[in-house]
Parts: C-alpha cells; structure tokens; sequence
C-alpha cells in the first residue's frame, strides 16, 4: 500500500466544531446549544491508530462522524489526503467515502436485516465501480468473508444468524469491501466477551500490518488502547485534553483527568489492587460547559486562575495537554511541573 | 464465619427443543458474612439466571428445577410467595446492571426509597424519610435533600445507581447481590461506586455476590471467585489463587485474552470458537471443544472437582491428571 506522502499525516483535523441545537416548545425556540465537538484537532498517520478516548457524553463519537460527514460541523477543516472534505459538495465527496469508512459498535443495527451477506458486502462494491461483473464481486466477497475468518459459504445467510463477534466481523468485511485507508472504529469491541473480543482485536492488528490501514478508534476502554493505539487523544466535555504518543501518556499522564482516568481503571492484577476514586462527582453536561478549564470542578488540583481562564494546549512531555499547571508562564505553577526543556 | 448465603446442587432449565435445557447445571455457592463472592463468567454463562434464582426471580418460562438455597440459614425454596416477599428487601437485596429498568419512573426517587422501607417495617413516614436522606447521603449523593424529590429520569446513570444502592441498603440486608452493577457506568463514577460498596460491606457486614464479567472488578472487589462456563462451575478459590494462579484452562484463557496483561501489539491469546448454545452442550466438560487441553474422553464425562491446596478447586480432567502424576 502507498506510503504517507511526504510525512504528512493520513488525516489532519482542525478546529472542528458541531454543535447541536437545543429547540423548545412549538414554535422550537432555539434556547442554547450542545456543544458535543468544540475545537477538536487530531491527526492519524498512515499505517498507524489513534485512540479517541473519553467517558460518554465527552464528543467522541460525534467526532468520528463529523470527520465522515454524518454530522455536519459548523467550524473547522478535515484534511484528507490534501483535500478538505467540509469544503466538498456531495459529488466531490464521493470518492473519499469510499476511502473513510465506519464501522459501528452494534454491527446488527448497521447491517440491514433483510439483505444476505454478500449483498451486505458487496453493496459498496457496486456503487464505487469495484468488482468488472456480479460474479467477480461474488469471488471478492468470498475471499473478504475468508480474510476475516467467516466461511465463505455462509455468504447466503442473513446477518441474524451471526454471533455478536461474527456480525463484528461481518461489518469489518464490509468496511473492507470498497478498500478504505481509514477506519473509523466506533466501540467496535466495546460489547463483546474478552476472548472474542481478543479475536477482533488480532483480526485488526493483522489488517493495519497487512493493508496499511488507518484507524481512528473511539472508545471508552482504556486498557484496549493501551493495547493497540500508537497515539492517544483523551477528550472531556467536547475538548481535547490532552494527546501524545500511548507509551508516554500511559506513563506520565500530563493532565489531572487522564491521571484521574488512568487510576480509576481497576486491574485484574492481584498485585495492585489499590483503585481509589480520584476524579470525583459527574461530567457535567456539554450543553452548559462550566467557565474557564471545563475540568475545573472535578479537579482536585484547580486554582484560581482555572475557573476564569480557558486553558489552551500547552507542550507536555512528548505531547500536549490542557491545563494551567503546564503552562511555561503560569507564576504558582508547582515546582517540578512538567513542562519539560521541550518547551 | 458463618454462612449468609448457600446454594447447593442448583438446575435451573428453560424450554428447549423438545425437553427443558438446564442452563444453570447443579450449581453450588457459599458466600460468608462480610464476604464478597464475585461470580464471573462471559454472556450466557447462566450468572445472572444463577442470581435471579437466589431472589426466586427466574423469569418465565425458566424454572428451578432442583436444588436448595439458604439466605442466612432459612431455605428459601420452601417459602410461600408472601414469605419469600417478605424475605426479599430485608434479608435479601439485588442491584441490577441498568438502574432504569428497576426504578419506577413516576415516584420520585425519595419516594421509592420510604416505600421500600416502610414496607418491610412500622415506621412513620417522617421517620422513613429521615432514614432515606441519611442513607442518600451515605452513598455520595450530593444535594441529597433536593434529590429526594427528583425523578429517576432527572439523574445521571451515577447518581441513579446509587439510588439503587441506597434502596437496596435501606434494610441493611443480609446478603447484596450485586449483578454488574457498574457496566453501564464511566470508569471514574464505577471506580465511586465499588469504593461505596467496599465502605458499607465493612460498615454492614453484608455478604455481597457479585456477578461480574469484569476480572478487573473482581479483583478489586472480591474476596473469592467462582468462574462459570456453560452453566456450569469450571473453579473456584480465593482472589490471588484464581487470578494469578488459575488452573481451568478456560480461566487462563480468558486472563490471557485480556489486553491489559498483555504487551502491547504482542498477539492477544485467543479462545478458538465460541460458547456453544445450551442445547449443545456436550454431556461432558462443556469447554472440551475450545480446550487447549482436552483429552479424548473430556467432551463425555463430567469433570469432578479436583482439589487444590487453600480450597482452590478445578473441574478439570486434565488439571487432575496433573495433580494425579
């Protein structure tokens, strides 16, 4: 497969913003808005996985959706491949859904009920020109079906005569189908047993080597992440707080939520059983975003300036975070903080 | 120690092709006072139904089949339907994995929590509701007083499963059990809740039966583990021997498919296949065919227990063929 061209990453997000309106009442009288994406910008290589990570309600998946155009953002460019897929028109867009697919948490309720599996697959090959005639399209599916491990006679059934793991795969297949370079992998094992879920993962893990695709994988599983991603941005309440290469964010987390995030996830190692809860209290809603740092009012380290100001990413070890306690020019900051000789 | 909870020899079936399939298969539990017994298991194991059946809720068209559960001593099989209500809520409570499925969603949650206790005993209503308000605020719920007036649908899935908790600690039973109680929540309200748990079990004393597919909960929380396959017990023990020095091929296999043990980008192990529906079970050890393992006469006969040093057990051919030789 093509090599990242000139280094320059697969897609590059900038700036995003979708927001919701919030209407009430007959005459649906705009009152506010959800700010579900506000100011996100990502990046994923080639060949490489970005983690999207988050607690529900922080924008994680409107994200992904916005990146593939199922949500409209009101703000904000998505570069793909030098082209900025907000600025297209439908017909512009249209070769590049075939380069960006999904793939959802519950496979049952994207795949149609009443369409067997080769028609489920080979849908997208028909309408992107893939396949000369039905019988070569019949051949790819078998060898798709084969490549994510399901039996390639199994093409003349319906979807609910699969397990969950196997209409994961089935979803997968067809993802793979139209030949994307990126997948949007949204709580795509988020609902499956550990040991299918570990058959998924593999599955994945053998794909990027073997295809050189892209994922953006959004979830809420940090240990899966740890596993599997190259980069890791963490999202709260419509924000990134904080990105990085994995190994360095696992290991010396920068912002006080990811370092709350971290220690909250309890261990199946009977060594360490130490889980103490240290982000107290709830998220608060995206629709009414508290003033300054939005982490502020579940931030045990907060100070004055928190509540006031709106932190802007400062540099952070080998990557960036949001928050005061970082910045090269906050006076107070605590001494020691690590801001590191990068800055 | 004396035993709160007891199951013994448990089968609990529901209609299949032709004849009733068991889908809980002569289960057998112990949960002491003060003790936390996580039941652990993948879907369809027949945890839930296991815990369903030590409230004498199996939904229909389930059905107990045999067997005999004790809550504190008093079995509870033999019990009339108004014995056994009174017996729920005051000996025995439940908290269930989606709050919103068990909170009636036209009561105000104070509300709920008064009722719940003035059922079971004669106090006033100021009374139970001062009691109410105590145990709101026992459970984290900040603003507890305006929040006894607030509808389930007004909370977050946080404050509603401490809504839960706190019904179900309203008559200080003797026995919680407690089914994935934490799955729907985000990692920092779970890692409040289990800390909530932790505090009132060493306030209460209560026995808690956790059922959980979560090792990473288990670990935190329990004191024993029992893992269970295809409806059947596969072993059993305390925390560390089963997590650190599990013996069922099953159990290393689920430790060894967990990505947070393992290296990153290192191949996960895999559990080839999957767990087979109750009608094909195999009359035998029910995981032979994914078994790394299996022997040629594991998929016919049952395993029987094979014991362990510090009442670690295995049903396990091949972990008795180990310890044999």
């Amino acid at each position: 497969m093509s090599a990242p061209a000139g280094g320059q990453p697969l897609l590059r997000v900038e700036g995003l913003r979708t927001w919701f309106p919030i209407r009430v009442g007959l005459m649906r009288k705009l009152v506010g808005h959800v700010r579900a994406v506000d100011d996100v910008s990502l990046e994923v290589e080639a060949g490489r996985t970005l983690a999207l990570v988050g607690e529900s309600g922080c924008g994680k998946t409107t994200v992904g959706r916005s990146i593939l155009r199922l949500e409209e953002p009101q703000a904000g460019r998505v570069w793909f491949e030098g082209e900025d897929l907000l600025a297209l028109d439908p017909v512009q867009l249209r070769p590049y859904r075939q380069k960006l697919q999904i793939v959802f948490q519950d496979p049952m309720a994207s795949l149609n009920p009443r369409m067997r599996v080769r028609e489920l697959v080979a849908e997208g090959m028909r309408s992107f020109g893939i396949g000369a005639d039905e019988a070569e399209r019949t051949e790819r599916v078998a060898s798709l079906l084969e490549r994510v491990q399901l039996d390639p006679d199994w093409m003349w059934r319906y979807p609910h005569e699969f397990s969950g793991g196997q209409r994961q795969r089935l979803g997968i297949a067809r993802a793979l189908a139209v030949e994307p370079r990126l997948l949007v992998l949204d709580e795509a094992v988020s609902a499956l047993d550990v040991s299918i879920q570990a058959q998924i993962l593999n599955l994945l893990g053998d794909l990027q080597r073997e295809l050189g695709l892209a994922y953006l994988f959004i979830t809420h599983d940090l240990s899966v992440v740890r596993y599997l991603a190259h980069q890791v941005a963490v999202m709260y309440v419509g924000q990134i707080v904080e990105r990085g290469d994995t190994e360095a964010l696992f290991r010396e987390p920068q912002h006080p939520y990811t370092r709350g995030l971290l220690q909250a996830v309890p261990s199946a190692d009977p060594q360490r059983r130490s889980l103490e809860p240290h982000v107290l209290g709830d998220v608060p809603s995206p629709a009414d975003p508290p003033p300054g740092c939005r982490f502020h009012t579940r931030c045990a380290e907060a100070f004055e300036r928190c509540s006031r100001e709106e932190p802007s990413l400062f540099r952070a070890g080998s990557g960036e975070a949001r928050c005061f306690l970082l910045d090269p020019g906050q006076e107070g900051a605590p001494a020691g903080s690590p801001s590191g000789p990068s800055v | 120690m004396s035993v709160a909870l007891e199951v013994e020899d448990l089968v609990v079936s529901f209609p299949g092709v032709g004849e009733r399939t068991p889908v809980v298969d002569g289960l057998g539990l112990r949960v002491e006072v003060g003790e936390t017994l996580a039941l652990v298991g993948e879907s369809g194991c027949g945890k839930s139904i296991s815990a369903l059946a030590c409230l004498r809720l199996v939904p229909r068209p389930g059905r107990i089949d045999r067997g005999r559960i004790a809550v504190g001593g008093r079995e509870i099989l033999d019990l009339s339907v108004p014995e056994m209500r009174g017996l729920r809520g005051s000996e025995i409570s439940m908290i269930f994995q989606e709050p919103m499925t068990s909170l009636n969603p036209v009561v105000n949650v104070g509300g709920q929590v008064i009722e719940a206790i003035r059922l079971h005993e004669r106090v006033s209503r100021s009374a139970a509701r001062a009691r109410t308000l105590d145990l709101f605020e026992q459970v984290g719920i900040p603003d507890a007083e305006e929040r006894l007036d607030a509808y389930p649908h007004q909370l977050s899935g946080g404050l509603k499963q401490r809504v839960m908790i706190a019904m179900a600690l309203a008559t200080v039973p003797k026995v919680l059990i407690a089914d994935e109680p934490t799955t729907a929540l985000d990692v920092t309200i779970q890692a409040q809740i289990l800390q909530l748990l932790r505090d009132l079990q060493r306030d209460s004393d209560t026995a808690i039966l956790l059922i959980t597919h979560d090792l990473g909960i288990v670990n935190e929380l329990s004191d024993r583990v029992a893992v269970m396959y295809a409806g059947r017990k596969v072993e059993e023990g305390g925390r560390v021997d089963v997590l650190a020095h599990s013996r069922h091929p099953y159990t290393e296999g689920l430790l060894r498919s967990m990505p947070a043990l393992a290296r990153p980008g290192e191949r996960l192990a895999e559990i080839p296949g999957v767990v087979p529906p109750p009608d094909e079970w195999p009359r035998g050890c029910r995981f032979s065919g994914r078994c790394p393992r299996a022997l040629p006469h594991c998929p016919d006969q049952p395993p029987a227990s094979t014991p362990l040093p510090d009442e670690h057990r295995v049903w396990c051919h091949a972990v008795a063929e180990d310890v044999a030789s």
